[in-house]
């Protein structure tokens, strides 16, 4: 079960740079977050923070009754092993090769056998698709093999809390969907908490139950998927949808006179896109932590843009959802059947396949 | 129409007028008063504070074997020939410089006791010193660095390693060992080197050489030496350490702090020379002749 993640008011800057400032949030356990944000707004930095690995100035990360920024050296070091992170680069250990890597911190933290080490190990390398690389260096090896194996380094102690800086940059269009399909799957299994930086919009659209957005050195918002996605407020709305009409310029921020010019071309806003169904767990498997598809807008009175919450086969998934989940749990909901239900297992090619690219 | 670039260009423009306190006086005041504070306190307060990290992490359990036997010899290898290549010309020309003024002076039977000095004494630590901080503290500046741009470092910490006592403490002991023994190794070499010199250049007799050298050398001067030779060993490894801990900025950072690694290290080792040499002549009383 994940850890719930609770950051209240946390400020952080170097030197005379202010980062950002009183960052509020809490990780829901169990859900997937994503964290955007332009460029150099300090992402990687936050999710350094979140380990501890830099002190922020003011505020308080709180998992469980532990406040991270004020831990002693020694329960900090053991707080970090509910942690696994891939960093922006791999950060894997340039004079070992990919297996030793991976199996780093199982020899450090577990004494389990080598044979025992080794199944473990060839098991993640196989889900990150780097089986046969084993004996390669990380020098010797792409940008996207090293994301692929510092992922499979920060999984092989089954973490509670996931933190992924950019998994998909240096990846191709082909492996991102997987991977994405990857980060969802593991989600289900391991039920951990995730925070993921990205600055793929598909990525961001389709995969988190959260999202978060960092510009001009605050937390625009954070909220559930159809908040954001259905959000009219102009950063959101233009990072969201990746657009140049917006207050978001080439450096950071645009002047007011800039903003001005705009309004008078007209540049209109445009029509919020419809909001994409949630990616699910590749076997059809509801995550604990799912949230139900429209639950969020119909809450909160808002009406989501026209399409939304349809897959590629035309399903509305606001209508099927209450039918599918009868359909995959007949055990738990104690009736199997009644109207509409599909014997054996997942509806064939479930939203997972429209939902990814 | 509104191609982005072209509003990056006027933004700066406008980005300028705002702040409006650019190149002001009291920004560069600030500038140096903070330089200054950073070279006179807060650096060597950090660095103060990684040394008791370090000898904190020294005791923990396990010790890191093989990562100390493998930088022993990693610094073994990229050492001795260096050493043995300075030290044989520093101890012909001790030998000849020492010997000449001694032969004016009249006191040749001496000149085996001279080399002593200035071998064993002082110029036997000096090379190493310099051997250490130039070749084994730049190497172990340069690893660290890149492991700390790489995010290697930070990956360790995640993992719930602690670094100081993974990588700085075996790399900081081997460094002490293997000036021990390179110290040993300079000594011996430059004396026979200067017994050479002095036998075979300057027609002194090598009974006279041996027996001036039994006259004066003791043993508290091999001590000494050997002392200092494993402080400045230990003074290398942390400041490599340090500076490569701190090492930012990509490639371009690691190269910065090898350099100040080098510089910094040398000027410690000659200052830590001068304290323990003068330390020495207050505790060791002379040989009488
Ligand atoms: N150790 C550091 N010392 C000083 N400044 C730093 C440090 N680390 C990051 N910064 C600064 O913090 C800012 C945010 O950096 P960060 O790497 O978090 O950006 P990011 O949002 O991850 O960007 P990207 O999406 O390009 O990865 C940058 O302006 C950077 O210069
Ligand atoms: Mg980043």
């Amino acid at each position: 079960m994940g850890v719930e993640i609770r950051v209240e008011g946390l400020t952080k800057s170097f030197g005379r740079q202010t980062i950002w400032r009183d960052v509020s949030l809490t990780l829901p356990a169990g859900e997937i977050s994503v964290l955007l944000g332009p460029s150099g707004t300090g992402k990687s930095v936050f999710l350094k923070s979140l380990v501890g690995l830099l002190k922020p100035d003011r505020g308080h990360i709180w998992i469980g009754d532990r406040d991270l920024p004020r831990l002693r050296e020694s329960k900090l070091y053991e707080t970090r092993k509910l942690f696994g992170v891939l960093f922006q680069d791999g950060a894997l250990f340039g004079s070992m090769n990919l297996y030793d890597n991976i199996a780093f911190p199982l020899r450090e933290h577990t004494r389990k056998s080598e044979s025992e080490v080794r199944r473990i190990v060839l098991g993640k390398m196989e889900m990150v698709g780097l089986l046969g690389a084993e004996k390669k260096l990380p020098g010797e090896i792409s940008g996207g093999m090293k994301k692929r194996a510092g992922l499979a380094r920060a999984l092989v102690l089954d973490p509670e809390i996931l933190l992924v800086d950019e998994p998909d940059s240096g990846l191709d269009p082909v492996r991102t969907a997987y991977l994405n399909q990857l980060i969802v799957d593991l989600n289900a299994q391991i039920d951990a908490t995730f925070l993921i930086v990205t600055h793929d919009i598909n990525t961001a659209r389709t995969v988190p139950d959260n999202i978060g957005l960092l510009f001009r050195r605050e937390l625009v918002m954070f909220g559930p998927r159809e908040m954001l996605l259905s959000s009219e407020e102009p950063v959101v709305r233009q990072f969201l949808n990746a657009r140049r009409v917006g207050p978001i310029g080439m450096s950071e921020e645009k002047d007011v006179s800039e903003l001005e010019a705009e309004a008078k071309m007209g540049h209109d806003p445009g029509k919020l896109p419809p909001i994409p169904p949630q990616l699910m767990a590749s076997d059809g498997r509801i995550r604990p932590a799912q949230h139900v598809p429209g639950a969020w807008c119909a809450a909160h009175g808002v009406t989501p843009p026209p399409g939304s919450f349809i897959d590629d086969m035309g399903r509305d998934w606001v209508e099927e959802w209450p039918r599918y989940v009868a359909s995959m749990a007949p055990a738990a909901a104690g009736t199997t059947g009644g109207p509409g239900h599909v014997p054996g297992g997942p509806p064939p090619g479930g939203p997972a396949a429209g939902a990814g690219r | 129409m509104s191609a982005p670039g072209i509003g990056a260009g006027r933004r700066r423009d406008g980005d300028g007028g705002a702040r409006g306190d650019g190149g002001g006086s009291p920004g560069a005041l600030h500038r140096i008063g903070d330089g200054l504070a950073n070279v006179t306190v807060r650096e060597p307060g950090r660095f103060f504070a990684l040394c008791l990290d370090t000898g904190r992490a020294m005791f923990q359990w396990p010790f890191q074997w093989r990562e100390f036997v493998q930088q022993a010899w990693f610094i073994v290898s990229v050492t001795v020939v260096p050493t043995m290549l300075v030290a044989i010309p520093f101890g012909g020309v001790l030998s000849l410089q020492v010997g000449g003024l001694i032969r004016q002076l009249g006191a040749q039977s001496y000149t085996g006791a001279t080399a002593v000095v200035a071998i064993v004494r002082e110029a036997s630590p000096l090379v190493t010193s310099l051997l250490v901080a130039g070749a084994a503290g730049s190497a172990m500046c340069a690893d660290i660095g890149s492991r700390k741009i790489r995010e290697e470092i930070d990956a360790m910490e995640v993992l719930g390693i602690n670094p100081l006592h993974r990588l700085v403490v075996p790399r900081m002991l081997a460094c002490a060992f293997v000036a021990l023994f390179l110290n040993g190794l300079v000594s011996v070499v430059g004396l026979v080197g200067g017994y050479f010199f002095n036998v075979m250049l300057q027609d002194g007799t090598p009974g006279a050489y041996l027996a001036s050298f039994n006259a004066i050398a003791q043993l508290p001067d091999l001590v000494q030496a050997e002392v200092k030779a494993f402080v400045f060993g230990i003074t290398a490894g942390l400041v490599a350490a340090y500076k490569g801990l701190n090492a930012k900025g990509g490639p371009k950072g690691v190269g910065d702090a090898v350099n100040q690694t080098v510089v910094i290290t040398f000027m410690l080792l000659f200052v830590e020379n001068f304290l323990i040499s003068t330390l020495y002549f207050q505790l060791v009383p002379s040989k009488g002749m």
